[in-house]
Formats: C-alpha cells, sequence, structure tokens
C-alpha cells in the first residue's frame, strides 16, 4: 500500500522542484543553441537565461515569476494499491499545490474566469488539471508537475488530409511565427505537436509531447521521429530568435504525438513550452521511498498501444484458452 | 559560445529615471537599475484610470518607472514580504490606458514584456516623454528577483490580489533590460520582425493556404497579432 503521507510529500518536493531547477536535458539543449546562435541581442538573452538558471538554484527561487498553471500528470501502475484511494490522492495533490505555492514561493495564477477570484494558493475549480495514465506490472506511482505558461504560444487547427504535410508545417510555421514575434512564446522552446485524435485530444497530445518528453526523445514511429526532426530544422530556420531578434533559436527540439481520428480530419495542435522548461517527476513506491527524476516516461509502449488488447493480455488470455 | 552580447551596449541607471538619462537611451542597449520603482498592471490602471479611484499614494513621488510585473511573492506572518522571482507579463494588452496613466503619473520608462506597437510609442508615449524597456528572456524571474533589495511598501494587496497589488521596490543592479523604444517612437522589437520577415516568402514557397480558412485570419505574415 502506498502511503498517502508519501505521495504528499513527493508531490510538495516536486513543486518546488520543478519552479528552480531547470531540467538536464533542457539545459544541454539550450546550451547546444546558445553556441550556434549568430545573433547579437538573441545570443544575450540565451546566456542571460543560462545565468538566470543558475541564480534560481543558487538563491533557491523560482526561476520565472510567472510560475505558470501548476498541473498534474499521474501514472499508475497497474498493480499499485493507494492508502485513501484516488479521491486522497487528488486532495494530497491539491494541498502539496497549495501549500508550494506559499513555501516557494509560487505567484498564484489562478483565478476564477469569470469573477477573478484569486485564493493565492493556485487552487480552485477543475484546478490544477490532474490527468491520470496508467501502466501494466508497476505497483508505484509517478507524478509529474509542469508549470507552463498559459497564455501564448498554442495554436489548434483543424486540418484535412488534403492539407497533408505542406498544411501541418505551414501552420507549424505559422503559429511559431505568431507568437515568436516579440518574444511571446518565450522561445526557443520544446515544440508539441498533437495530430489526431478529437480536437481536444489533439489538443492534450501537443501538449503532453511538448511537456512531457525530453530533449532528444524521438518517437519510435520511424517517419514520425524524421518528422520531429524536419519540423525542428524548419523552426529554426525562420530566422528568429529568443525574444523575436533576428537568430537561429526557435525550437530546442519537436515532439510529435498521434491519435487515430476521423477519416475526414487531421486536427492539429502546436504547443511551445516556456524558456524556462519546468518538469520534475518522481516515483512513489509501495513502500513509501520515492525516487526523483525529470524524464516523466509518459509516453510508454503501453500508453501508444495500436491494437484491441495489449499483447501481455492477449498472451495471458491465449494461455489460459 | 558565440561571444554572446559581444556587440551589446550595457548602462546602469538611477531611477527616479533623469529626463536626460531617458532621451539619451539608444533602442537595443542592455540596462541595469538603481533606486525605487513600482508595480501597476491591468487591476491598478482599471481602477485608477477606468474608474477614478483616487490612487493609494501619491504615484509621482514614488518612481517614475512603472514595472507590469506580478511578482511570486507570499506574505509572512509578522506582516514582511518575501519575493522570490520576478517576472513581466506582457504589456501591449495595457495600451488603452497608458495615455491617462502618464498625465496622472508623470512616469517616463515602463518596463515590461513584449512591448508596445510603433503606433502606441509615436501616438502615446512620445508627447510623454516616455520609452518603454522589455525585461529579458522572458524571464530572467531569479536575477530579478535578486535585484530586489527591499519591498518599501505594496497597495491595495487586500483589494486586488498578490499578482495584481501595487507593490513598491528598491532595487539595486535590477535587470538585464533592454530598452524597446525611443524617444522618437522607434521600436527594437518592429525592426527586427521587418528583418527577420525578409526570409518569409522563401520559408513559405511549397505550402498552400489551409483548405479552411477562418474568421479574421490573416494570410501575411509581416502582420502582428498584438
Amino acid at each position: 500500500m502506498i502511503p498517502i503521507a508519501s505521495i504528499e510529500q513527493a508531490a510538495t518536493r516536486l513543486m518546488a522542484k520543478a519552479a528552480i531547477e531547470i531540467p538536464e536535458d533542457y539545459l544541454g539543449g539550450i546550451k547546444a543553441m546558445a553556441e550556434r546562435e549568430s545573433g547579437d541581442l538573441s545570443a544575450f538573452v540565451l546566456q542571460a537565461m543560462l545565468e538566470n538558471y543558475e541564480a534560481a538554484k543558487e538563491d533557491r527561487r523560482a526561476m520565472c515569476a510567472d510560475t505558470g498553471l501548476p498541473r498534474w500528470f499521474v501514472k499508475i501502475g497497474n498493480e499499485a494499491r493507494i492508502e485513501g484511494g484516488p479521491v486522497a490522492l487528488e486532495a494530497a495533490l491539491r494541498r502539496a499545490t497549495a501549500a508550494a505555492t506559499y513555501e516557494v514561493p509560487l505567484r498564484p495564477n489562478r483565478v476564477h474566469p469569470l469573477w477573478r477570484t484569486d485564493h493565492n494558493n493556485n487552487v480552485g475549480i477543475n484546478a490544477p488539471e490532474i490527468e491520470f495514465s496508467y501502466e501494466p506490472d508497476g505497483d508505484w506511482v509517478e507524478l509529474t508537475t509542469v508549470h507552463k505558461g498559459g497564455l501564448f504560444g498554442t495554436d489548434y487547427r483543424m486540418l484535412f488530409p488534403g492539407d497533408g504535410i505542406e498544411g501541418i508545417k505551414r501552420f507549424f510555421l505559422d503559429t511559431l511565427i505568431a507568437f515568436g514575434k516579440r518574444g511571446l512564446a518565450c522561445q526557443p522552446a520544446i515544440v508539441g505537436v498533437g495530430l489526431g485524435g478529437s480536437k481536444d485530444t489533439a489538443m492534450s497530445l501537443g501538449k503532453q509531447a511538448a511537456c512531457l518528453r525530453v530533449v532528444g526523445d524521438r518517437n519510435p514511429d520511424p517517419k514520425i521521429a524524421a518528422l520531429e526532426l524536419e519540423l525542428q530544422a524548419l523552426g529554426n530556420s525562420i530566422g528568429m530568435g529568443a525574444m523575436g531578434f533576428v537568430g537561429s533559436s526557435m525550437v530546442v527540439d519537436c515532439h510529435v504525438e498521434v491519435g487515430y481520428t476521423h477519416t475526414g480530419g487531421l486536427p492539429m495542435s502546436v504547443h511551445t513550452f516556456c524558456l524556462s522548461s519546468r518538469r520534475a517527476c518522481a516515483r512513489v513506491s509501495d513502500d513509501g521511498g520515492i525516487e526523483e527524476r525529470t524524464d516523466p516516461r509518459w509516453f510508454t509502449p503501453y500508453r501508444r498501444r495500436e491494437g484491441v488488447e495489449w499483447p501481455v493480455q492477449a498472451e495471458r488470455s491465449r494461455q489460459s484458452g | 559560445m558565440a561571444s554572446p552580447g559581444r556587440a551589446v551596449k550595457t548602462v546602469r541607471l538611477k531611477a527616479p529615471v533623469a529626463p536626460e538619462d531617458v532621451a539619451g537611451l539608444e533602442i537595443g542597449t542592455v540596462v541595469y537599475l538603481d533606486g525605487r520603482l513600482y508595480t501597476g498592471r491591468e487591476g491598478v490602471y482599471k481602477r485608477i484610470v477606468g474608474e477614478g479611484v483616487a490612487p493609494p499614494v501619491d504615484i509621482a513621488a514614488l518612481s517614475n518607472v512603472n514595472f507590469h510585473c506580478s511578482p511570486a511573492a507570499s506574505a509572512a506572518a509578522d506582516g514582511s514580504y518575501r519575493i522570490g522571482a520576478v517576472t513581466a507579463t506582457a504589456s501591449f494588452r495595457f495600451a488603452p490606458w497608458l495615455e491617462r496613466w502618464f498625465a496622472l503619473s508623470g512616469c517616463k520608462v515602463i518596463i515590461g514584456k513584449g512591448g508596445m506597437s510603433g503606433e502606441v510609442y509615436r501616438k502615446i508615449f512620445v508627447p510623454a516623454g516616455a520609452v518603454y524597456w522589455t525585461t529579458v528572456g522572458y524571464g530572467t524571474g531569479a536575477l530579478l528577483g535578486r535585484g530586489i533589495k527591499r519591498v518599501a511598501a505594496v497597495h491595495w494587496l487586500e483589494d486586488l490580489g498578490i499578482a495584481q497589488a501595487l507593490w513598491v521596490f528598491e532595487v539595486e543592479n535590477f535587470g538585464p533590460f533592454i530598452v524597446e523604444s525611443d524617444l522618437a517612437g522607434n521600436s527594437l522589437f518592429e525592426q527586427a520582425n521587418e528583418e527577420v520577415s525578409k526570409g518569409f516568402a522563401k520559408l513559405y514557397e511549397g505550402t498552400k493556404p489551409a483548405i479552411l480558412s477562418r474568421y479574421g485570419e490573416t494570410d501575411s505574415r509581416d502582420d502582428e497579432l498584438i
């Protein structure tokens, strides 16, 4: 049985870690971009950001004061038993979010959309978002928090099969350029692209592709992996860098995720994670042990399964039959 | 590293900022600030400019530097404040309030994220003798947080909340900022946009507009969304 106190403890730590410590994979990506950047102002911006990541770690303060909309992605192993069940888990994540908002401190960004009521703790109706995913065999729960800015850099469009790959490239460029001007998208960043599914699935997949995959990770489908690299190169060829100044630093990495979609459609979303790409992850074991890491490992082979049965289950039913 | 910022000029100024300092600034210059400034964004503008509520303090006497910022801050039990990171919010949304704001407050420098359109500079900033500095990144929240030495005061915290309250900060080596507009109404961002736009025709070569278009859509990449 996974102790609920361990979950809350891990969640509270993750909130601070995400806000303060830039993930290693992303830091490596930004350093590599800074090496290549030839635009003076864009290079100055990247250098200032690298100094800022250091300052954040040294001072234990958030790297960006717009601490975004803190949210949770939870992966539960099939054999996991959580003390108090899923309701207790959700309560623990809400408590950790509120506590970290005061303790780090984070900016209390969350307000009621109409009345602008602010509880000063980043908790409210449908906030923080908690998304669940499952994994065969594990007896653990994995928590990932993402703090992503919430205003610019994301767009959705219903494309059609006739728009094809050229249409995908065009909408990708449109989104990067529209929000890249003046640096509203806080580029360079990890860019996620969601293709297919229902409209809301396309949005979720793109968000998860941007926020839950690390720099250097490639989609297991070789053609999609090639598209990821092509889109990354395309984004970096716009001629725009950090803050929209002349340069080459737009896309630290590009991740594409797909979902089976309506036969007539090709819904697409583009999400730009921040220059302060904030995510932190931990696995909480059955014995209450907490193991922190920066790779959420959200898109597993199980998560991307294509057939009716998951192979392990199919194997089992064949054996029992 | 490609010797970053090798062609970037840096200056250090005192706030409130002297008129000759404002006049002498070239766009693209990096600025660090010492002295006093205050935060104010839609919550403050809406009340004072929109609803005509009297300011909680003589703003002109505070400083002439207005930071479009919400700090990541929390109030301690003893009544003091902990300021963590500090980052600007996108300023273009506040343009409708600024003409009256400049007249009311004597503000000469707006610091924020992303700047305004050149048209807003020419119509509203230039007549008021004001310029715009942009934060860098965005944003260097931890570096800016370090630069805040003291919370001198906070007004309307109860009414507007932490994010929208009017904070008064004493700062030291506070930055970096980049000068985005000058007293002639030039915009560094617009110059960058113009330069970058030159490559768009080649970039989009071979693509065609989406099959389903949208109301209000522009097909010119030279346009801005702000």
